[in-house]
């Protein structure tokens, strides 16, 4: 690097400037990195260990004196399945009529405001008025279903964003194309724009289950506290059930068993990495297409 | 005669497919349409919730009793409201935060944009991101058994259940916020800027700090307002570590946030006091509103000013 040379010759003072500010700079990246490992490392070295077969594959039972996730488990797929089934219409939807449909003007930058909106609400409030309006207005209780309604509002925006950026990588050559071989817009949407923007919808839907799985907030007041199992899938929506973030604070801050916690954590990390990375390499499919 | 009959009926039978294909086409149109003001809805559905169930209390307590109170015994015989312990302590968490956090992800950028080769940088911003998908309660956990303690030990407290322990796990949760937002900035400050300064005899560091940052402080300043954002609206992780008592706010006391209030006693409320959580919803809503049209405003003079 000349960067080297230039500094022999630099009056001292802006030499120690230099210095010392290139050393902030890599110590903060180097702090940065450190606690990214730090964290993960240990999360799983203190959660890993008690990670056992029993834990995950068993419920709580007083009589043996165990302890099991498997109730948290099963929920936290069913709440994910559910707002995903729910989510996907809407949010695909809502993308289409975006980039195909509307054409620019004060409607869509409204569109587009309350849609970032949406994304910047706290968790909190979105628990709030899913218990108002799900739980109570359209009496659906606390249950796995206002849970997973709540979560459809909240990840609504993902989706949306996701879908819309592949939509724009779709040619518009394969518009024209469908047009001109007189195919209606409806059916150009169906056979020629959805099948090439699948990447995109299958990296939302990623992002989504992480965002998921991380939720606790929004959670508490809308899907409960339950650790007991519910059922088949259609039982347990209307039953109230602890998704693992929720069992995790409930075993840290009431049980105080922060063994179990640690292993729940460890769980989530798992769940995490494995998320973070599929959309990774996704993204870069998505990338190398265009 | 029969052919002309089958004829007819295939024709008729065309135009059926016709109209239904147009009728068809109609419907889409409505549903896509109704998917896209769907957003809208949303928002309009949680403001309206927000104002209705949170005017009340303030009505029946009064706004300035409400936001300038200093006592807040929910429970008591003769219950008081002041949520003013509340508000100062988000707002001191989250200056304490930015104080914090900002420096450190602003140099993170700086280093993953400007100073870490091309294959250094795509090894170090999946570990970020991976900060920013850690579910908040994990955050709190590790808040709560380790961070506590610790700061128990190191300043000789009691407990160490604080603000400070709140204030260090939200400048942490707010990093990828700041990191990747100021990243995108400084990377999409023209090259030109930088060479004309370089060719003038800075070195790299100072074209840094006099060049690329100022000419990417709108950007910059979406990515801290984002980070204020998330700190303001986080719950779980502060609930767990700052000891949820009412007090004025002291570095090493323990304290309420806005979010925690609301979260904390919301399981076996009723009454006035329901209404009063719901009440600090509203004002932990207009204080997100308000961050959220900063940052708006923000981004697009963002775009405007990079090209």
């Amino acid at each position: 690097m000349d960067d080297r040379r230039l500094d022999r010759r630099l009056p001292a003072r802006r030499r120690i400037y230099d210095r010392v500010l290139r050393g902030i700079i890599w110590g903060c990246a180097a702090l940065c990195i450190l606690l990214v490992v730090s964290l993960i490392g240990y999360i799983l070295i203190r959660g890993l260990p008690h990670v056992t077969l029993q834990l995950l594959t068993s419920q709580e039972s007083y009589l043996n004196d165990t302890i099991g996730i498997l109730p948290s488990i099963l929920n936290t797929l069913y709440i994910i399945i559910a707002a995903l089934v729910i989510v996907l219409p809407l949010g695909v939807g809502a993308a289409v009529y975006l980039n195909e449909y509307a054409k620019s003007g004060p409607l869509v930058r409204v569109i587009e405001f309350t849609t970032e909106t949406l994304a910047g609400i706290p968790s909190i409030i979105y628990g709030l008025v899913g218990m108002m309006f799900f739980c109570q207005l359209l009496s659906l209780k606390t249950s796995l279903l206002s849970g997973a309604l709540t979560l459809v509002i909240m990840i609504l925006p993902t989706i949306v964003r996701t879908t819309q950026e592949s939509l724009k990588t779709v040619p518009e050559s394969y518009r024209e194309g469908a047009l001109g071989l007189g195919a209606t817009k409806w059916y150009m949407i169906r056979t020629i724009i959805l099948p090439s923007c699948v990447d995109g919808i299958v990296t939302g839907c990623i992002l989504a289950i992480g965002r998921i799985v991380g939720e606790s907030a929004a959670l508490l007041f809308t899907a409960g506290m339950g650790l007991k199992l519910l059922g088949g899938f259609f039982t347990a929506m209307g039953g109230s059930g602890a998704t693992l973030s929720v069992a995790l604070y409930i075993y840290a801050m009431e049980r105080g068993k922060f063994d179990v916690a640690f292993a729940v954590a460890a769980v989530l990390m798992l769940i995490v990495l494995i998320v973070n990375f599929a959309a990774k390499r996704l993204g870069r499919r998505l990338k190398n297409n265009q | 005669m029969k052919a002309k009959q089958n004829e007819k009926n295939t024709s008729r039978w065309r135009q059926l497919r016709r109209s239904l294909r147009a009728a068809s086409e109609r419907v889409m149109n409505l549903l896509f349409f109704l998917c896209g003001i769907l957003a809208i809805g949303c928002v309009a559905l949680i403001s309206v919730y927000m104002v209705i169930s949170g005017l009340p209390a303030i009505r029946e307590i009064g706004l300035t009793d409400f936001l300038f109170g200093q006592v807040w015994a929910s429970t008591a015989k003769e219950p008081q409201f002041g949520i003013l312990p509340f508000i100062l302590t988000s707002v001191w968490g989250t200056v304490g935060a930015t104080v914090i956090g900002v420096p450190i992800g602003l140099m993170t950028a700086v280093f993953l944009s400007k100073i870490a080769s091309r294959r250094l940088a795509d090894k170090i911003r999946p570990a970020i991101d991976l900060l920013a998908g850690i579910p908040s309660v994990v955050y709190g956990l590790i808040g709560v058994s380790v961070l506590v303690p610790a700061i128990a030990a190191f300043f000789d407290l009691p407990k160490g259940t604080s603000l400070f322990a709140a204030i260090l796990v939200l400048s942490v949760m707010i990093l990828p916020s700041i990191i990747s937002v100021s990243e995108t900035a400084l990377t999409a400050v023209p090259p030109e800027y930088e060479e004309a300064s370089l060719a003038l005899g800075a070195t790299r560091i100072e074209t840094i700090f006099k060049v690329s940052i100022p000419a990417a402080k709108s950007g910059i300043a979406a990515g801290v307002v984002l980070g204020i954002g998330r700190a303001v609206g986080e719950a779980m992780a502060v609930m767990m570590v700052a000891g949820n008592v009412a007090n004025m706010p002291t570095l090493f006391g323990s304290v309420t946030f806005l979010t925690t209030a609301i979260s904390k006693e919301m399981s076996y409320s009723s009454g006035l006091q329901r209404q009063a959580l719901f009440s600090i919803a509203l004002i932990l809503f207009l204080f997100i509103m308000l961050i959220n049209i900063l940052l708006n405003v923000l981004l697009k003079k963002n775009t405007k000013g990079g090209r």
